[in-house]
C-alpha cells in the first residue's frame, strides 16, 4: 500500500485523478458515497500553481460522511440528513486542507455511526477489502476500505466505541482512536458526546502520526478539546507491556489469539517485556457502553426534527406528526433502537438503576486502568473477537452485533488512546489487528511503538 | 429479566418523537427486550460509594467572554437548508 511520501513528488492533479480513477475501479466495494471531483481538481490545480503548500500538499484523502465537508452533500449515511449541503467544514478537514491535503470523496458508514459493520448504511453496505462476501467492519467501514484498496493513503473516521479500530483490523490498515479531546469535533455529526473521537486510517504509523499531528489541538469551537499536547515522537525506550488476559479466552477466535501472541513475541524480540495482566471489570464494559452511549444518542439525535434541515415527511398535518413521521422515516432501525434504549435508561424510575449505575461502573473501569498503568506503559489485546464476519451474519440480532465491540469499548469509556495495527492474516487470508492501548495523552508514544514494530 | 410490552414500546416511541409503523413495533419490542436483557447484568456489580464519571479528561466549564462574533455562515445559507421556507422564515404546519 502506498505511503503519503509516495504522493509528494507527483503533480497534485495526477494524484487526484489517480485517486478518482481508483475510486471508480473499486465501486463494487461501495466504500464511497460520493466524490468531490470538481472541488478536488480545483484544489489540485491550486496546489500545482503553488498557491497552497504544506505537509500534505497534493495528497488525496477521504472523509467519513459524518464530517461536514464541501464538494458533496453530507449524509451520515442516513436519509434523515437528505439534502444537507454543509454550510461550513469540520475543523479537522479545515486543518488538513490548510496543509494542502485534498478531499476526493465521502466514505460510507453505518447511519449516524451506529453499528459495527457498515451494514446499517441507508445506502447499502461496504464490502471488505479482502473478501466481497464479508463486512467492512464499522462504523467507519468505507474509510477503512478506501485506505486498504489504496484509493487514498489516509482517510478520516470517527470512533465512539471502536468505529475506527475494528474496521482497521478487518481491512489490514492502521486505525487511530486518540485520547478523548485530542481533535476538535466541531462540524462532525455528534453521536455520544462523552466518547466521540476523531481519528484516522493510514497504511503505516508514521503517516498516521503526521495526520494526527495536523488535526490535533485546542479549538475554541469545541470546548471539550484538550490543551495542545500531541508531539510526534520516535524515541521509544524498553516498554513494560501488559497483555489483557480477559481478551484471550476460548470465546475469542483462535487465529486472533495466535496473532496477538505472535505480536507479543515480536515486542519481546524488540527488547520490551510483555506479561499477562487481568482486569476483571472488563466483563461489564459492554453493558456500561450500551447504556451510556444510547442515552447520549437519544439526546444528540433529538436535533433531527425535520424542521430546520434534513428530511421532512410529506403530507403531515400537525407539528407532532411532522416530528414523529420525519424521524420514523428518516432514521434506520438501528438508529431507532438506540434512541429508544436511551429514552428508556434516562426515564424516571430507571435512571438510577441503568444510567447512574453505568456511570459508577465507568469509574471502577477507569480506576482499574489506572492501577495497571502504574506498572505498565502499554496494554495490548485483540481488536475484535473475530476477523471480518460474513455480510448478514449478525444483522438479525442486535446483541450479537454489539458483542463485536466488546474489546474496543473499554478504552473509549475511559477516554484512552488506542490503535489497531495489522498483525497478520488468517489461513483464509483475512487481516487481523492487534490493539495497543495507552494512558491519556500517550497517543504519539503508541504510534512510535507501532512504527518501531512495522516490518519486524 | 425485564419484559418490554407493546405499550412500553409505544411510550418510548412517544418519548423519542418516533411515530412507528405497526410492523416496526413488534420487532422493536423484541430487540429492546433483548438489549435490556444484556445490559441488566450490570446490576450485579457493587457500586456502593462509587462516584459516577460523566467526563473523562477532568475538564470543567471553559469560560469565554460573552462577545458577539461574526460567523462565516449566512442567514441565507441556513434558511436554504430548511425543507420548506417562506418569507425569510422556516415554514412548519400550524401549531395551534
Amino acid at each position: 500500500m502506498a505511503r503519503i511520501s509516495d504522493y509528494r513528488d507527483n503533480s497534485a492533479r495526477k494524484n487526484v485523478e489517480r485517486a478518482l480513477a481508483a475510486a471508480h475501479e473499486n465501486e463494487i466495494y461501495h466504500a464511497l458515497l460520493s466524490l468531490t471531483k470538481e472541488r478536488a481538481l480545483e484544489r489540485a490545480d491550486a496546489v500545482d500553481r503553488g498557491e497552497i503548500t504544506g505537509r500534505l500538499a497534493g495528497v488525496p484523502f477521504v472523509v467519513k460522511d459524518n464530517f461536514l465537508a464541501f464538494g458533496a452533500p453530507t449524509t451520515a449515511a442516513g436519509r434523515m440528513l437528505e439534502g444537507f449541503d454543509a454550510p461550513l467544514q469540520a475543523t479537522a478537514v479545515e486543518k488538513l486542507e490548510a496543509e494542502g491535503a485534498i478531499c476526493i470523496g465521502k466514505a460510507n458508514l453505518d447511519a449516524f455511526a451506529h453499528g459495527g459493520s457498515t451494514e446499517n448504511s441507508a445506502f447499502g453496505p461496504t464490502k471488505n477489502a479482502y473478501d466481497l462476501q464479508r463486512v467492512a467492519g464499522g462504523s467507519s467501514g468505507g474509510s477503512a476500505v478506501a485506505t486498504a484498496l489504496d484509493i487514498v493513503p489516509f482517510a478520516l473516521g470517527t470512533d465512539t466505541g471502536g468505529s475506527i479500530r475494528q474496521p482497521a483490523s478487518f481491512n489490514g490498515v492502521i486505525g487511530v482512536k486518540p485520547t478523548y479531546g485530542t481533535v476538535s469535533r466541531y462540524g462532525v455529526v455528534a453521536m455520544a458526546s462523552s466518547t466521540d473521537t476523531i481519528g484516522t486510517f493510514a497504511t503505516n504509523a508514521e503517516d498516521a502520526a503526521l495526520v494526527m499531528d495536523i488535526m490535533a489541538g485546542r479549538d475554541v469551537r469545541d470546548m471539550t478539546t484538550l490543551p495542545d499536547f500531541f508531539t510526534p515522537t520516535v524515541d521509544i525506550k524498553s516498554q513494560k507491556i501488559g497483555i489483557i488476559k480477559e481478551y484471550m479466552s476460548d470465546d475469542v477466535d483462535i487465529e486472533v489469539r495466535e496473532s496477538t501472541l505472535a505480536y507479543a513475541d515480536k515486542l519481546r524480540a524488540a527488547g520490551h517485556t510483555v506479561e499477562e495482566v487481568s482486569m476483571p471489570i472488563l466483563r461489564y464494559a459492554l453493558a456500561m457502553y450500551y447504556i451510556i452511549v444510547p442515552a447520549e444518542i437519544s439526546s444528540n439525535l433529538a436535533r433531527y426534527d425535520g424542521i430546520r434541515y434534513g428530511y421532512r415527511a410529506e403530507g403531515v398535518k400537525t407539528l407532532a406528526e411532522l416530528y414523529g413521521r420525519s424521524r420514523d422515516e428518516g432514521f434506520t432501525t438501528e438508529n431507532k433502537r438506540r434512541i429508544m434504549i436511551g429514552s428508556y435508561v434516562l426515564s424516571s424510575g430507571f435512571f438510577d438503576a441503568y444510567y447512574q449505575q453505568a456511570q459508577r461502573a465507568r469509574t471502577i473501569l477507569i480506576d482499574e486502568y489506572n492501577r495497571l498503568f502504574e506498572t505498565y506503559d502499554v496494554l495490548i489485546g485483540p481488536v475484535a473477537p473475530t476477523p471480518a464476519f460474513k455480510l448478514d451474519e449478525h444483522a438479525a440480532d442486535p446483541v450479537s452485533m454489539y458483542l463485536a465491540d466488546i474489546m474496543t469499548v473499554p478504552p473509549s469509556l475511559a477516554g484512552l488512546p488506542a490503535l489497531s495495527v495489522p498483525a497478520g492474516m488468517t489461513g483464509e487470508g483475512l487481516p487481523i489487528g492487534v490493539q495497543l492501548i495507552g494512558q491519556q495523552k500517550t497517543d504519539a508514544h503508541l504510534l512510535a511503538l507501532a512504527a518501531q514494530m512495522e516490518g519486524r | 429479566m425485564t419484559q418490554i410490552s407493546r405499550d412500553d414500546v409505544l411510550h418510548l416511541a412517544q418519548l423519542s418523537s418516533l411515530q412507528l409503523t405497526d410492523d416496526e413495533i413488534n420487532s422493536l419490542q423484541q430487540d429492546i427486550t433483548n438489549i435490556l436483557g444484556y445490559v441488566e447484568q450490570l446490576s450485579e456489580l457493587d457500586t456502593a460509594g462509587v462516584e459516577p464519571t460523566y467526563q473523562v479528561t477532568g475538564l470543567t466549564n471553559i469560560w469565554r467572554d460573552d462577545v458577539v462574533d461574526q460567523s462565516d455562515v449566512t442567514r441565507e445559507q441556513l434558511l436554504a437548508l430548511a425543507p420548506e421556507q417562506q418569507d425569510n422564515s422556516v415554514k412548519v404546519p400550524k401549531v395551534l
